[in-house]
């Protein structure tokens, strides 16, 4: 680089002043000139998320007077969460549904992965951007295609109806739990689809021979390698789905009706309709804390059974 | 004994799985233009005939294009902001070895595991903290957060597959700094900067959750799609409106996926 020629020309001198000192320190000091450089990035991520976080767990001990906040410390917000049944269903089903959701999307995208990483020759990279695609489109145009497809005169319905196998439309479909894990299913495929698809294609293939030669059928060389091999990318993909989808207030709204209302749309309505705003904090807070503690009780158990097998 | 061969048999059944599984992905989104040509004001089977009068009130839906133009502008804004923070990020993680490197990457890479609302509602308690009234730029702001990320992971393996060697033969040729990025470092890893750019826009363009709670009194387009699906006379439009939304997106992210994927495969493997 040309500044290390500049600190070369600058060092002899004798008379250097304090910033010329810190000018060679700094073009020395490759750690420094690291985070210089990566420091526009950092400076607007730490605002735009750890200052915000900092004012949301400091507002979770205040209080809502009308349109004012009383920011004498209490902890009564988390009190009501934790004693209004209310806030303990609504978690429970999100967590449920979420769970649900997650299982229902790895189950059904494991094998999609497998092909592409074992079975896919040419064009492994149109089907990775195939199977992507839907991914990056509008979230709320592919909810809403659900519920033309679910809804009480839906495609499903009014198609079964012309086809003459049911008489009155499946009332099941819509505004149901179940809508809104299909839904989701449907949504987070891709995440699922990705990393188990990396962590297979990871997968040394002579170890499979390994296995052939030593006289593993198809299923015992699947269970003995390759499923413990890919489970790294299994654990990726069920985090990276069941945190986001806990807190999911779209898909509920759109599909969920009256049982499928989860933890998010009440978040969602203590900043709008309810407008209490601490309440909405020590909420969100505690939907955090819960997901975390869950993610790391999982992680630390998968470690536990993997290093078990292994 | 089969040796290596049976990775290369195929298999019938997962195969059929794999199409499956891909009309699954499809099929659904593929209803919204299906029945935006339908001659009827209900979305349900039979088809009633073909029309494109929903796309032709389309055009003269003034309040439509208002928020598409503000989608536009939100989406450039955080394009192109979250590519300059994106290509410091990655070239500082990459070019130099940073004590502390895992925990700060992962700070960035936050936003990606966080549920949306939590960051929404959070940005949205600064915002009125502050004093500053709900605006496009409080959107963008709260884009930029969740994009950073996804312009990191898009620009990074760009970064990883690039020859040191060539910059520094541009600073021992008497290039400085500032011009051997832009005559060397910046041609090489153009590719990814589209690519980047491209991905930025089409998250925030269709993003619903942060800006639900940033915007203020100028809708983005999703904003004002949800505000239109509570009236079902409104739906056909709307679904005119998603096809056309549909295609564009298809178009300019398989576009830059295949550019960002294409040449980096060898490097990282697999991209993200």
């Amino acid at each position: 680089m040309s500044d290390s020629a500049a600190v070369a020309i600058a060092t002899p001198e004798p008379h250097r002043n304090w910033g010329g000192r810190l000018r060679a320190l700094f073009l020395r000091s490759e750690a420094l000139r690291g985070y210089t450089l990566l420091s526009p990035t950092l400076i607007v991520m730490a605002f735009a998320m750890c200052v915000p976080f900092a004012i949301m767990v400091a507002m979770s001990f205040w209080t809502q007077h009308g349109f004012e906040f009383d920011t004498a410390f209490t902890l009564a917000n988390y009190g009501e969460a934790v004693d209004g049944p209310v806030y303990w269903a609504l978690m429970i089903r999100s967590l449920a549904i979420a769970g649900a959701c997650t299982v229902a999307t790895v189950l059904l995208a494991y094998p999609m992965a497998y092909y592409v990483a074992f079975y896919v020759h040419r064009h492994k990279l149109m089907w990775i951007i195939l199977i992507t695609l839907p991914f990056w489109t509008s979230y709320l145009l592919r909810v809403f295609a659900w519920k033309i497809i679910l809804g009480f005169n839906g495609v499903i319905n009014s198609g079964l109806k012309g086809l003459g196998l049911i008489d009155q439309p499946l009332e099941f479909l819509l505004y149901s739990p179940t809508a809104v894990v299909i839904t989701l299913t449907h949504a987070w495929a891709a995440f699922a689809i990705l990393p188990i698809y990396v962590s297979l294609e990871k997968i040394d293939r002579s170890l499979l021979e390994a296995a052939t030669d030593l006289g593993d059928g198809p299923v015992a060389r699947f269970l003995r390698v390759t499923l413990p091999l890919s489970l790294p990318g299994v654990l990726a993909a069920t985090l990276i789905i069941f945190i986001p989808t806990v807190g999911d207030y779209i898909t509920p709204t759109l599909l969920g009706g009256p049982d499928g209302i989860m933890i998010g749309n009440i978040i969602q309505a203590q900043f709008g309709r309810v407008n209490n705003w601490p309440m909405g904090a020590a909420l969100a807070i505690s939907m955090l804390i819960i997901v975390a503690v869950i993610s790391l009780v999982y992680i630390w158990v998968t470690r536990k059974a993997t290093e078990r097998i292994a | 004994m089969n040796d290596v061969a049976y990775i290369q048999r195929p298999n019938r059944p997962l195969h059929i799985y794999a199409l499956l599984y891909l009309a699954f992905l499809y099929i659904p989104v593929l209803f919204l233009p299906l029945f935006s040509f339908n001659d009827a004001i209900y979305i349900a089977f039979p088809l009633k005939g073909f029309t494109t009068k929903w796309y032709a009130s389309m055009l003269n839906n003034e309040p439509m294009f208002a928020a598409l133009m503000n989608s536009i502008k939100v989406g450039s804004a955080t394009a192109v902001f979250a590519t300059i923070l994106g290509i410091f990020g990655a070239k500082a993680v990459t070019r130099y070895r940073l004590p502390g490197q895992k925990p700060v990457v992962f700070m960035i890479m936050l936003p990606l595991v966080i549920p949306g609302i939590i960051l929404g509602v959070a940005l949205l308690i600064l915002v009125s903290r502050l004093g500053i009234t709900l605006s496009l730029y409080t959107v963008t702001l709260g884009h930029i957060l969740i994009t950073v990320p996804f312009a990191m992971a898009t620009l990074i393996p760009r970064f990883v597959g690039f020859d040191k060697s060539m910059e520094e033969a541009s600073a021992d040729l008497g290039e400085n700094a500032w011009w051997t990025f832009w005559r060397v470092t910046f041609p090489m890893v153009f590719p990814g900067v589209v690519a980047s750019l491209l991905l930025c826009f089409t998250i925030s363009f269709d993003e619903f959750i942060m800006a639900f709670f940033l915007t203020g009194t100028d809708p983005t387009l999703p904003i004002f799609i949800w505000s239109q699906l509570r009236f079902p006379i409104k739906l056909p439009g709307v679904l005119a409106l998603g096809a056309v939304i549909l295609v564009v997106s298809f178009v300019v992210v398989f576009f830059s996926q295949w550019l960002q994927r294409r040449g980096v495969k060898e490097v990282s493997g697999t991209g993200f």
